[in-house]
Parts: C-alpha cells; sequence; structure tokens
C-alpha cells in the first residue's frame, strides 16, 4: 500500500510544477475580442523574457470582471469597454490606472457574397432578416444598443448570445442572416464571414482599457507586459487585427 | 377436451409431449425441477410457442395468443395486480372478455363467495395473507369461465396451515364445479397428485416416463424414477370418523383432510420413514395402528433399507414400504419371509378423498350427505 | 381461511449487526457538505432586501414563465416517446437493442453544448433535416421557443427512458402473461396491467426529466439562442444575468433551487409509495 501512496504524491509533486517548466507565468484575462492578438502578442512577450510563461484567459469581459472582483488569481485584466474596467476598479483590485490601448467598432458580418443584400444599419430593422446580437450585459451588446438607438430604428433579434464569438459562429453557421460584432472578429474570420461597413459605428466605438491587478503575484512582471501592449509592438499588432487607435484617451 | 401434442427445442432442452384429458377430468404432471413441466404449461397457455398441435374443447388453438385460448392459469406465487384491489382483479378477466363493468363485477362478487373469500372484496392484495391471495388468484381465473384450468405449483408457496385448505378448495372446484372443466395440475408433491388428480404423467428431461391413473402409478412405481418422485405408501378404502377402513375391514386411524367425507371412497397416503417395525409379540405397547405382516423383500434403498411386506391378508399393512437403517434390520435378523409387526402412529397417516372417474352429476350431492 | 403466514415480522427487530461502520461517516460527511454547502453560500451571498424587486423583474417573470411551460411541455413529450422506447428497449428480443439502449443514453453522457450542435446540424437552416422543413413549410427551427423544447426533450429523454427501462426489465412479465390468460388483449394488457405497474417508476422519471429540462443550458443556448421570453429560459436568464447585475443572478439561481426543491418534495413521496398506495 505504502509504495503505492508515495507513487502518488510523488506524481502530484511532479504536476505540480510541470507547466511548461518556466520560472515565472505571468496570468493575464482578456476579453474574447482580443483572442487573435494577445496570442500573439503573448508569444511575443515570452520570446523576449527567457523563463517566462503567459497564461491567457479570454472570456466575456464582463465575466471576467467579476471573476477578478470576486478574487481570480489575474495578474493583468484587458477588457473590451470601460464598464467592465470599472467593476473591478470599484472592487478596489486595481494596482494603478487603467489605460486605452486600443478601440474597436462594430460592423454587420453577413455571410459570404452577403445574400441578403443588406446595407447598412437601417436594413437590420428588416423583418425578414434574421439577426442576432450580443446581450446588453456585455460590451458588444452595450455598443450594438448605442448603435441601434442612434439610428432611430427598431431591430428585433432572434437572439442575444453571451458574447461576440457566438454571434459569429451563428452567422458563420448560417443560422442568422446578420450579426452585430467588431470589425476586428471579421477580419480575424479571414472571408468565412463578409462584413457591411457601419460608418454610425464610429461614434459608439469601444475603448479597450488594460490595468494591472493589485496583489498580482508577479507585479513587475504585470507592469512590464502592460507597458508592452501600449508600446509599439503592441500598437502593430492591434493595427494588423483591426483595431483603431485614440492616441492618450484615457492615459 | 383437452387434446395435445406439442414438441419445444430450447437450446439444450428438448420437450416432447402428447396429453389428452377428458372433460372433467384432471392430469397431473409430475417431475423434478428442469422436467419442462412449467414449459409445458406455459405452451397450453400460449405463453410459449411450441410445434405441434393443442385442442381446447374441439377448438384448435395453437396458433392461437394466450388471450384468445380460454385458458385458466393459477400460478404458485397468486400474482395478483398490486395496483387493484381484489374484487377488481376478479372482474379484470370477465371485462376483458366483454362484459358491462357492473356485469363483470357481479360475476366477480360470485366467485369471491364460491371461494369463500366474499368479505376481503375491497381489500388490497398486500392486505391479504398467502392462503387468502391464492383464492382470490382462483376465483380470478375462474371469472373467465375457462375451459381448462393450468396450476402451475399451486400451493407450493403456501404454508402448512394454508396448502390443505387451499388443496380441499381446488378439489372441490375441479370434482363438483364445472363438470366440463379440464384440469392439468403441475406438481413436484405426489400428495396434490393423489388429492387433486385421477391421471397422472411423470416427465422426466422432457419425457413422459409413465403414465396412467393416479393412485396406480404412485402405487406401484414402474420405474426407478418414478418410484423417487412419489416414495409414498397409499392404503385404498373409505373414510370413517377417525381415519380409514380398507376393504378387508382393517382400520387405519390418521387425520381427515377437510374434503374427506365420511363413508366415501378414500385414500390413506403415509410415508415409508414414519413406519417402526417390530418382531411379532415384541409387546411394545402404544401406537394404535399395529398389525402383522410378513416381509416380502429386503432392499438398500440410498442410506436406508427399504422392507417391502407381503400382499395378502395384512390389512392396510399389505404391500408397504417401510424404511430403516441397515443397523436396526441387522439387529432385528429381518429377512424376506419373517413375520413382522408394523404400527405406525395416527398423526402421520392423512386420509384423502379418493379420485374415482366417475360422472361429475353423480358426485355433486356428495357433500350433502353426512 | 387460516393464511397464518405474517411475512417478515422478524424483519421489525432491530438488526444489531447492520450498523454502520465509523469510517464511512467522514466521507459521507464530506459528501453531504459538498452538496449543501454551495446552497448555503447561495444563500449568504443573496440580496434578501431587494429580493422580491429582482424576482419580479420583466426579464425574471419572463424566464419563469417560459422555464416552466418549456420543462412541462419537454416532460411531455419524453414521457409520450420515452415510455414506448422504454419498453421496447427492455421487452424487444430483436438484435441490436443492447447497441440502441447505449445510443439512448448518448445525451446523458454527451456534453449538453455538444448536444446543441448537433441538433444546430440536424435542424438548423443548413442542416439536412431543417433545410427540408425550411424548403417545405417555410419553419425555421433555431431561435423558436420549440427549439429550446427540442434541446430540452433530448437532454431530459434518457433519465426517463432509464428509469422506466428498469422498472419494466425488474418487474418481469408474469403479471402480463397473467392478464393475457384472463383474455385481455396486448392493448389493454397494456393499459390496464404494464402501465399502472410502471406508475412509481414513471413519476420518479418525470420528476428528474422535468428537473434536467428546467436546468438545461448548454444544448439551448447553442440550438435555440437566448432572447427574452422566447427563448432566455432561467439558466440562461441567470448567466446573461451574472454577466452584469450578481445580486440579479443569486436571485434566480434561489428561485431555481426553490423550484427544484419544490419538484422533490412534491413528486418524491408519491414515486415512494407507489405500487402500495
Amino acid at each position: 500500500m505504502r509504495p503505492v501512496w508515495c507513487a502518488l504524491v510523488m506524481a502530484l509533486a511532479v504536476a505540480g510544477c510541470a507547466p511548461g517548466s518556466a520560472d515565472e507565468t505571468l496570468t493575464v484575462y482578456a476579453a474574447a475580442s482580443l483572442t487573435e492578438s494577445f496570442t500573439t502578442l503573448a508569444d511575443q512577450f515570452e520570446a523576449d523574457h527567457p523563463g517566462v510563461d503567459v497564461q491567457v484567459n479570454f472570456g466575456g469581459s464582463s465575466r471576467l470582471a467579476q471573476q477578478i472582483a470576486e478574487g481570480a488569481p489575474a495578474d493583468v485584466f484587458a477588457s473590451a469597454d470601460e464598464a467592465a474596467m470599472d467593476v473591478v476598479a470599484r472592487a478596489g483590485r486595481l494596482a494603478g490606472k487603467p489605460a486605452t490601448f486600443a478601440t474597436n467598432r462594430l460592423t454587420i458580418a453577413v455571410e459570404p457574397g452577403n445574400p441578403m443584400r443588406v446595407n447598412g444599419i437601417a436594413d437590420l430593422a428588416r423583418d425578414a432578416l434574421t439577426v442576432v446580437m450580443c446581450a446588453e450585459q456585455v460590451p458588444c451588446g452595450r455598443a450594438a444598443r448605442h448603435l441601434i438607438r442612434d439610428a432611430g430604428i427598431t431591430v428585433r433579434p432572434a437572439s442575444e448570445e453571451p458574447d461576440v464569438k457566438s454571434v459569429l459562429g451563428k452567422v458563420r453557421a448560417g443560422e442568422a442572416d446578420a450579426g452585430l460584432v467588431y470589425v476586428t472578429d471579421v477580419l480575424a474570420e479571414n472571408g468565412t464571414v463578409d462584413a457591411v461597413k457601419v460608418p454610425e459605428a464610429a461614434a459608439v466605438a469601444n475603448r479597450y482599457p488594460i490595468a494591472t491587478i493589485a496583489d498580482a503575484v508577479e507585479p513587475s512582471l504585470a507592469r512590464d507586459f502592460e507597458k508592452f501592449v501600449l508600446g509599439d509592438r503592441g500598437l502593430r499588432v492591434f493595427k494588423a487585427a483591426g483595431f483603431g487607435s485614440e492616441a492618450g484617451a484615457g492615459s | 377436451m383437452l387434446q395435445a401434442d406439442i414438441q419445444v427445442n430450447r437450446g439444450e432442452f428438448e420437450l416432447a409431449i402428447d396429453l389428452d384429458v377428458p372433460p372433467g377430468g384432471v392430469l397431473a404432471v409430475l417431475g423434478p425441477n428442469g422436467s419442462g413441466k412449467s414449459s409445458l404449461l406455459d405452451c397450453l397457455s400460449g405463453l410459449l410457442a411450441a410445434r405441434g398441435t393443442i385442442s381446447i374443447a374441439g377448438r384448435a388453438v395453437h396458433a392461437l395468443p394466450p388471450h384468445q385460448r380460454g385458458v385458466g392459469l393459477l400460478r404458485q406465487t397468486p400474482l395478483l395486480f398490486p395496483h387493484m384491489n381484489v374484487l377488481q382483479n376478479v372482474a379484470f378477466g370477465p371485462a376483458s372478455q366483454g362484459q358491462s363493468k357492473e356485469r363483470a363485477r357481479e360475476i366477480a362478487s360470485g366467485w369471491l363467495a364460491d371461494v369463500g373469500v366474499a368479505e376481503l372484496a375491497e381489500r388490497k392484495p398486500a392486505q391479504l395473507s398467502g392462503g387468502q391471495a391464492q383464492r382470490v388468484a382462483l376465483a380470478r381465473a375462474l371469472a373467465t369461465r375457462p375451459r381448462l384450468l393450468l396450476l402451475d405449483e399451486p400451493l407450493a408457496a403456501l404454508d402448512v396451515h394454508a396448502a390443505p385448505a387451499m388443496r380441499a378448495l381446488l378439489g372441490r372446484v375441479l370434482r363438483q364445479g364445472d363438470e366440463r372443466l379440464a384440469g392439468v395440475l403441475v406438481t413436484h408433491d405426489p400428495l396434490d397428485a393423489i388429492a387433486l388428480a385421477d391421471q397422472v404423467v411423470v416427465l422426466a428431461n422432457g419425457r413422459v416416463v409413465e403414465r396412467g391413473p393416479t393412485r396406480e402409478v404412485l402405487a406401484a412405481p414402474r420405474t426407478q424414477f418414478t418410484a423417487r418422485i412419489a416414495d409414498l405408501n397409499l392404503v385404498a378404502g373409505h373414510a370413517v370418523a377417525d381415519g380409514l377402513r380398507t376393504a378387508d375391514g382393517s382400520l387405519l386411524q390418521g387425520i381427515l383432510a377437510p374434503d374427506a367425507v365420511r363413508g366415501e371412497a378414500a385414500v390413506a397416503v403415509f410415508a415409508p420413514s414414519v413406519i417402526a417395525v417390530y418382531p411379532v409379540g415384541a409387546g411394545h405397547g402404544s401406537p394404535r395402528n399395529t398389525a402383522v405382516a410378513t416381509l416380502a423383500s429386503v432392499e438398500s434403498h440410498g442410506p436406508v433399507t427399504r422392507l417391502r411386506t407381503g400382499t395378502p391378508g395384512a390389512g392396510w399393512a399389505a404391500g408397504i414400504a417401510a424404511d430403516l437403517t441397515p443397523a436396526a434390520v441387522a439387529e432385528l435378523g429381518l429377512e424376506p419371509g419373517s413375520e413382522i409387526e408394523v404400527s405406525v402412529k395416527a398423526t402421520a397417516v392423512e386420509v384423502h378423498p379418493a379420485t374415482p372417474v366417475i360422472a361429475r352429476g353423480a358426485q355433486a350431492t356428495r357433500s350433502d350427505r353426512p | 381461511m387460516s393464511g397464518g403466514e405474517s411475512p417478515g415480522k422478524e424483519k421489525h427487530a432491530r438488526a444489531v449487526g447492520a450498523r454502520v461502520p465509523v469510517a464511512l461517516w467522514i466521507p459521507a460527511t464530506l459528501a453531504l457538505a459538498l452538496v449543501t454547502l454551495p446552497v448555503i453560500g447561495l444563500l449568504l451571498r443573496t440580496d434578501f432586501a431587494r429580493l422580491p424587486a429582482l424576482l419580479t423583474s420583466e426579464a425574471s417573470l419572463h424566464a419563469l414563465r417560459l422555464s416552466l411551460l418549456t420543462a412541462a411541455i419537454s416532460t411531455v413529450l419524453c414521457v409520450l416517446l420515452g415510455v414506448p422506447l422504454a419498453i421496447v428497449l427492455a421487452r424487444s428480443r430483436v438484435r441490436g437493442v443492447r447497441v440502441l439502449r447505449a445510443v439512448v443514453l448518448l445525451p446523458l453522457v454527451l456534453p449538453p453544448v455538444v448536444g446543441g450542435l448537433a441538433l444546430l446540424y440536424l435542424l438548423g437552416r443548413t442542416g439536412f433535416l431543417g433545410y427540408l422543413i425550411d424548403v417545405t413549410t417555410g419553419v425555421r427551427v433555431p431561435f423558436t421557443t420549440a427549439a429550446v423544447v427540442i434541446a430540452q426533450t433530448f437532454v431530459a429523454m434518457p433519465f426517463l427512458v432509464v428509469s422506466v427501462e428498469g422498472a419494466v426489465r425488474a418487474a418481469g412479465d408474469d403479471f402480463e402473461s397473467v392478464a393475457a390468460t384472463l383474455g385481455a388483449r396486448p392493448w389493454t394488457v397494456f393499459t390496464r396491467v404494464t402501465c399502472p405497474l410502471l406508475l412509481p417508476a414513471l413519476a420518479s422519471g418525470v420528476v428528474l426529466s422535468f428537473a434536467r429540462a428546467l436546468g438545461e443550458f448548454g444544448a439551448t443556448i447553442t440550438f435555440a439562442g437566448s432572447l427574452q421570453g422566447v427563448t432566455r429560459t432561467l439558466p440562461l436568464e441567470v448567466y446573461a444575468q451574472a454577466e452584469a447585475d450578481v445580486d440579479s443572478a443569486v436571485a434566480l439561481s434561489l428561485l431555481l433551487i426553490v423550484i427544484a426543491i419544490a419538484v422533490i418534495v412534491l413528486a418524491r413521496p408519491r414515486a415512494v409509495e407507489g405500487v402500495r398506495g
């Protein structure tokens, strides 16, 4: 019996030290719409800092914010809007002031070739069109409602999805004719959906803030990563992904 | 009435049997476990498919499903529908046959009264004793007025108090009830056969090894196999107040079964193991059933030695078997031709009505006699 | 009648030998704690002052009404389709029934999201059946309340089938064969004997399926989407609210727990009582 226990304990011990055999691990919580760009940035950061492992947890900004507010062990938080960042700030879990590193705009994702001939925001009011968007509790949903209100139209969505990737999924699967998503999402799709330009969306652009979390496990590394995202390398990655920049905003 | 000639193959097991039971007749099917007794009943009721032919009351039924065969089935366990009360259970058959609800209840009440449990009509099956439940099950089977009643070890699950009463009830139903009703009784207990059946077939490994009138087959088994199953002493005569009187006038004291009628043909039943054997004139005293007989044979019978008495002139003790230990046989110096005194306690002897093959009309009045 | 049997009188005597080993109490207590403590945690987190307002908000009422309605319809569908399936699986001697039995369990072991995707690619606009329905009748299943019902029936069906099938197999067919010899046609046997005997198992199957349908989330959000009053059932509403207003999510969770307890308390005695009643 005893050897079995010993083996078990040792296995657990080894498993505990296993991940990446890195000396330091940085935990980043980032909005779902940052999936592609932050994956690239994390790789670059790891290349610059040997022995550092960056773990990125992507999800709906509001949910991530709730988790951090409840004590989730994040070092850095990158949100898709300021409302979600405010939740973390109100919980007293920010180490410094958040800084805006990118902006994003909504667009209308449609099936390739735009078979339903959606030409602008006003077309979303058409009854025959199956429209999906984000629920109002998440940043993309807040922006979508803002946009619709400003356009003075009434849209009856078929579904209000919990995050932007779900909206995109419904359009990609052909279940929805049109979905309100971020321009960066359509760009990342590489042609499985088309985007319809929405000039009005500029007025309701999301601002993406980043901040270091109080009592981070790796505070100096967290600050380094924040600087890295806000720096030139970050700017290039975001620009390539279709994000906008708003020099000086929020910082 | 029932003519059947059927074969069943189920893997290793084979059953091949032909039967002929006249109206009013009861056939006992004896045999050990696995001999095919229950398969036979399942074939007759239609629950098991068989090759061959089965006809009941002149109607070929072997191609019909169970619900169209007009067969009543009473199993070892009552199998009363637990969600219905007693009356609803019995009314189920008539109602299924198309009787109105009221009429089905009337019929059911009649049968419950007939089997002596009218007062239990509103009870749920879970509130009945085993004996009560089996009576209700019998009433339920009879309420459809079947032409053939199949009895699958109907007494085996009852305790020693309930079994004799149920046996008596079955005897009354089969002998004095509907005279067109035929019965097939599956049992491993020869006593059931003696009490209820006029004919017997003995099954072994799916084949008939012996058949004939019940008492002849059981009293004089022609095969070792039947002898092992029977293994009882049967003494014919007529019932009297304290036992049985044989044709030559000797009295064998015993306990009368509930349905035994004084003055009527009866049979006394007792096992070879309950007989005590003494040298003549040993002056042992007490048991009142004592008779002198000539020893006809002495042979080894498993762990015991079986003695058989000669036939002529010994009263009830003619041609009976008695089991002794080999040591006792040696001590008594017994050998064929010896004169012996045999005795049996009155409490070890049961007296059952005989099952003569006579018309039912004549029997129906029997119970009125003293 | 002399029926002197008194089955199991001795069973009521205290069985000294059947004492529970002390060693079992520790894991048993831990298991109980694992089940109950989270509920207590939820209770502690509940804002009882705002509770009435949170529960009677338009969104909450819509979700509650939709959840009860769809779960009830799903349960009825489970019974109508699941009972015959259970009996076929238990009684049929056709080859391949064992494989079918395993297939029926699939929704039970499959992640609900996978089930939702499977439904989407069957009944969605591009799914082969969904396309056919769309072209022939103009009806589109996804994003409708019907889709919610289908998703719930999909995940809840195994609970009913397993529960009823086990009962059918355990009961054997002795009662049915006796009923047949009494002259009852197969359909009469089914309605008057088989079904009543299955009631206890059916009751517990119904409770389990209803509970499962009520708690369904993954297949629903994948296949039916999420829209207030149409497809956003209570669990979806909880998930949506958890993004923004945790108090509201907690209040709705409490409501789901209360409904679950009510279902168990109301239905359980009947399920246990069963045949003996």
